[in-house]
């Protein structure tokens, strides 16, 4: 193909040192979905625009689907998968939203809980309508947002020891 | 029970942790790419296609144009109905796998097959179309016109389809003394399903078979269309339904499993993958009908309907699609809602070069009652009566039966749910606090109601089958072809099941995919059908299986199934509730017996002839600025009866969702399209403002739970509902907050600038 080069990239991966030889013009989300079976990054718009894709580069969310993967040379990246301890523990931001019946079909999950966890690591207690700013970078069409910003605002919460 | 209790969702563990497969996740990386080529131009012909520089693009495997159709040249249906046998009740087959006929700007031309995305997408700006060039109509009326652009022949005035209805005596009604006349025009606007995964499918073929992956709501009624567009044998074909990231109704059309499956075909069988954009999600999949509506009200003084007369004029888009289904439900509501002894409606449903409208949540009704509620609400107003007084007077009575669906209000319903909505608001002192505002901000409050059915009975077919299977340790596995697509359903099957199964929920093993070679038939996720339809099959399926446990139980207790039932997952005797063997006893006993060795299966149809009105409304408080012309969504809570509830946290979701929906519906969402080129100027998330969580105020919901007296678990639809009211509680929000009722969605500034203006508000 006309063209192609390819670079190696080295990274961390969900706290895992990875290398392999990628196509200069692919995105992070095509090396992470396509190199490592990342699945849980979405594709739901490739520009940036509805957040699926979202993960966590050095502790920042980014949307991958416009980061490309030799961008993430020496970086650390976290996945959604990379979440799950090693006993199969989820975190206490996925446990609600379990609870608060946050999730329907799914598709926009990984990237708001992705997002979510950058948010609560800064270990700031938000306002409801600061939660509602810094999430808005994601679209959902199923859920009105409603059980989603329930879920990230009692997990604050609950972090924080407040109520 | 386990049927009303707020269990956690069964896919919600794999959903929060990355791991549920959908369409894009279970291909392999060797499939090739399919793209299209979409036409350039709204209307005409395509002359030739140059293929002969994008052939040369390393990478590129095949080419296949319009030309190239050869046997495969088959006129299909699109439509995700469950097929008629009755040739007159048939969804009309205007659509080919390619078209050399245009009709819309981003039509199917030609489709290029490659070894990876680059260089289909190269060959994709090598191809070269020539076209003839049509005169262009997007608007309905226009396109109604003599002399207008002809679209589809045998359609005269791109008319696919008219009907009409009518009651009394219209033209003598009117004739009463003392009337007044309330003649309106409302307008609502296409938009789209924004669903975040976008259509996908893949194909490859097995022996003389081919398999499609899809991202469907309706994987059997895929399995026949597949059939008819590619001419073979709908047992030769198979779809697979894996989970899907949301469908709306868009996927409840057929969109590109056909030409992934030709496409597949063209290369001996290879594995393709065809995968839409977000882009052509917008231009090339469906959109919700855009609605022009007239109603004319003759009203007494009393504040009574003497007569009644409804017009609709629905924007079809290029291709039939679900055609007329959608503007002839929303005329069909028209005299349910308010019964009036004398009305007359017309609905018309029209070609145009638009991109194609099909089937949307709430299909119909959400543009009905834009126009319903706001002319109610002008109604009101004319009048002197407090809108809510004049609804009462005049909405669906309890007792009332509609003489085609034969549903019934079997309830005080309509009072119910707005007297939950009026506390929630604390709208009598609200109203009275905003009755006297001046200046630039001010707050109004409005609100809706509507109906809706349950299931399509009787202009469909209803049925619904499902299979369940007793396990070695007595869990049970359950399988239906109705589709889990994000609102919970599987959940609620396994509820149901477990319910008349006396097992607990988690006993419960639901088969999330369909695979139409080993599912049981179910047409799918649409209508608002699976709860109430499945339900059917559900306690049809588990009820066998249940006998043939007791059965089995007779063997190794020796008591007969006349006094046993299953409890807790125990075989009881009910003369005295002794425990008598537990289900993993017997399911265990059942397989490995060596004096009779059974498997315990179950199978049924339920075939289903009943439908049932599901109700509620919407109330919503806006602040409009006026001389900004932006309303601002400031409370809003939405009340529904869809009967008993499965799963109350996730019948609260789903109706989140849908007031979400209508958000958007209302206040931002609008499809545009070039009036001369025929282009969708806004086919992307930035463009098309579809709701963040910045755009929604707390969604408060509330249920009212008269049981549905034809359900086996007394629900009826849920679905859709929630979308029906908000729009039109939003705009009466604002007319009550400024005097001026907006009668164009969406109440964008733009829109409300122009009625403003008009109206002489803006200084």
């Amino acid at each position: 193909m006309t063209g192609q080069s390819y670079k190696l990239v080295s990274c961390t991966i969900n706290g895992k040192k990875c290398e392999k030889m990628v196509d200069v013009r692919s995105s992070l989300t095509d090396m992470l979905r396509n190199d490592y079976r990342l699945t849980s990054v979405k594709k739901g718009c490739e520009v940036g625009e509805c957040g699926a894709c979202n993960v966590l580069i050095n502790g920042e969310a980014f949307n991958s689907c416009i980061y490309l993967a030799v961008w993430a040379e020496g970086k650390d990246i976290l996945t959604l998968e990379g979440l799950m301890g090693p006993n199969g523990e989820i975190s206490d931001l996925q446990q609600a939203f379990i609870d608060e019946a946050a999730i329907q079909c799914g598709f926009c999950t990984p990237g708001f809980v992705m997002s979510a966890t950058e948010i609560l690591n800064s270990g700031k207690l938000y306002s409801k309508e600061e939660l509602r700013k810094l999430l808005s970078g994601h679209l959902c069409r199923c859920t009105g947002y409603e059980n989603i910003l329930v879920a990230v605002e009692k997990t604050m919460k609950k972090r924080l020891g407040v109520d | 029970m386990e049927v009303g209790k707020s269990i956690t969702r069964v896919d919600a563990f794999d959903k929060v942790t990355g791991r549920t497969k959908y369409t894009d996740d279970l291909c392999d990386a060797g499939a090739y790419v399919a793209k299209i080529v979409h036409s350039t131009i709204a209307h005409g012909k395509v002359l030739s296609v140059d293929t002969s520089e994008a052939e040369k693009i390393e990478g590129v495997v095949k080419i296949v144009t319009c030309f190239d159709l050869g046997q495969y040249r088959n006129y299909f249906p699109t439509a995700g109905h469950p097929w008629s046998t009755d040739v007159s009740h048939q969804d009309v087959a205007d659509r080919l796998l390619l078209t050399d006929e245009v009709k819309f700007y981003g039509d199917d031309v030609a489709a290029v097959i490659a070894e990876n995305e680059v260089a289909a997408n190269q060959a994709l700006r090598a191809i070269k179309v020539e076209y003839e060039e049509y005169p262009v109509v997007t608007d309905v009326l226009e396109a109604m016109k003599d002399g207008a652009p002809q679209i589809h022949k045998d359609y005269p005035n791109n008319i696919l389809k008219h009907t009409s209805l009518s009651r009394g005596n219209y033209a003598e009604a009117i004739k009463e003394e003392g009337l007044t006349v309330v003649d309106r025009w409302y307008n609502t606007e296409p938009v789209q399903h924004c669903h975040i995964e976008n259509f996908i499918c893949y194909a490859y073929a097995e022996g003389k078979r081919i398999t499609i992956v899809a991202s469907t709501q309706i994987p059997h009624i895929a399995r026949r269309v597949v059939g008819q567009a590619l001419g073979i044998p709908w047992g030769d074909v198979r779809v697979i339904k894996p989970y899907i990231g949301g469908g709306f109704g868009n996927k409840q059309d057929i969109l590109y499993e056909p030409l992934c499956a030709f496409l597949s075909l063209q290369v001996g069988g290879h594995l393709v993958k065809l995968d839409c954009s977000r882009e052509e999600t917008f231009f090339a999949n469906r959109t919700r009908h855009g609605i022009k509506f007239h109603i004319i009200s003759h009203v007494r003084k009393d504040g009574t309907y003497a007569a009644r007369k409804i017009e609709a004029f629905s924007n079809q888009g290029a291709y039939a699609s679900h055609g007329h289904s959608i503007a002839a439900k929303g005329l069909g509501a028209f005299p349910q809602l308010y019964p009036c002894d004398n009305v007359e409606g017309d609905a018309y449903t029209v070609f145009t070069n638009r991109p194609v409208a099909g089937a949307m949540r709430g299909y119909g009704i959400p543009q009905a009652m834009f126009a319903v509620e706001s002319h109610t609400e002008d109604v009101a107003k004319i009048m002197g009566i407090p809108p809510i007084d004049f609804r009462l007077k005049n909405l669906m009575p309890q007792g009332y039966k509609d003489a085609f669906s034969k549903n019934e209000n079997y309830y005080d319903t309509f009072r119910q749910c707005i007297e939950k909505g009026k506390a929630y608001m604390d709208y009598d002192n609200r109203v009275k606090e905003l009755s006297k505002q001046t200046g630039r901000v001010r707050t109004g409050i409005g609100m809706a109601a509507f109906w809706y059915n349950t299931a399509v009975w009787p202009i469909s077919l209803e049925s619904s089958s499902s299979r369940m299977v007793l396990n070695q340790d007595g869990s049970v596995t359950l399988q239906l072809g109705e589709t889990e697509i994000g609102q919970g359903a599987d959940t609620a099957f396994s509820q149901m099941a477990a319910e008349v199964l006396g097992i607990s929920t988690d006993e419960v093993h639901v088969v999330s995919n369909q695979d139409t070679d080993i599912t049981p038939f179910g047409t799918g996720s649409y209508a608002s059908r699976q709860t109430y339809v499945g339900g059917f099959s559900i306690a049809k399926t588990a009820g066998l299986l249940k006998q043939k446990i007791l059965d089995y139980a007779y063997i190794l207790t020796n008591m007969p199934p006349a006094i046993t039932d299953i409890k807790n997952s125990m075989i009881i005797r009910t003369t005295d509730n002794r425990e008598l063997i537990s289900l993993r006893d017997l399911a265990t006993e059942a397989l490995y017996s060596l004096s009779d060795s059974r498997h315990i299966t179950a199978e049924s149809t339920a075939q289903i002839k009943s439908n049932a009105y599901s109700f509620g409304c919407c109330f919503a408080e806006v602040e409009v600025d006026i001389d900004m012309c932006k309303a601002k969504l400031t409370k809003i809570i939405n009340v529904h009866d869809c009967g008993k509830l499965i799963n109350p946290a996730l019948a609260k979701a789903q109706v989140e969702g849908g007031m979400s929906m209508g958000i958007g519906y209302a206040l931002s969402e609008v499809q545009l399209v070039d009036k001369k080129t025929g282009k969708v100027l806004n086919d992307n998330l930035l463009d098309y403002k579809l709701s963040t969580c910045m755009d929604h105020p707390h969604l408060e919901t509330a249920f009212i739970e008269n049981p549905e007296p034809t359900s086996p678990f007394g629900t009826k639809s849920l679905g859709e509902p929630p979308v029906c009211p908000v729009a039109p509680a939003i705009r009466n929000a604002i007319m009550n907050a400024t005097g001026v009722g907006v009668n164009e969605l969406p109440l964008r500034p733009e829109k409300l600038y122009e009625y403003f203006d008009k109206a002489g508000l803006l200084k």
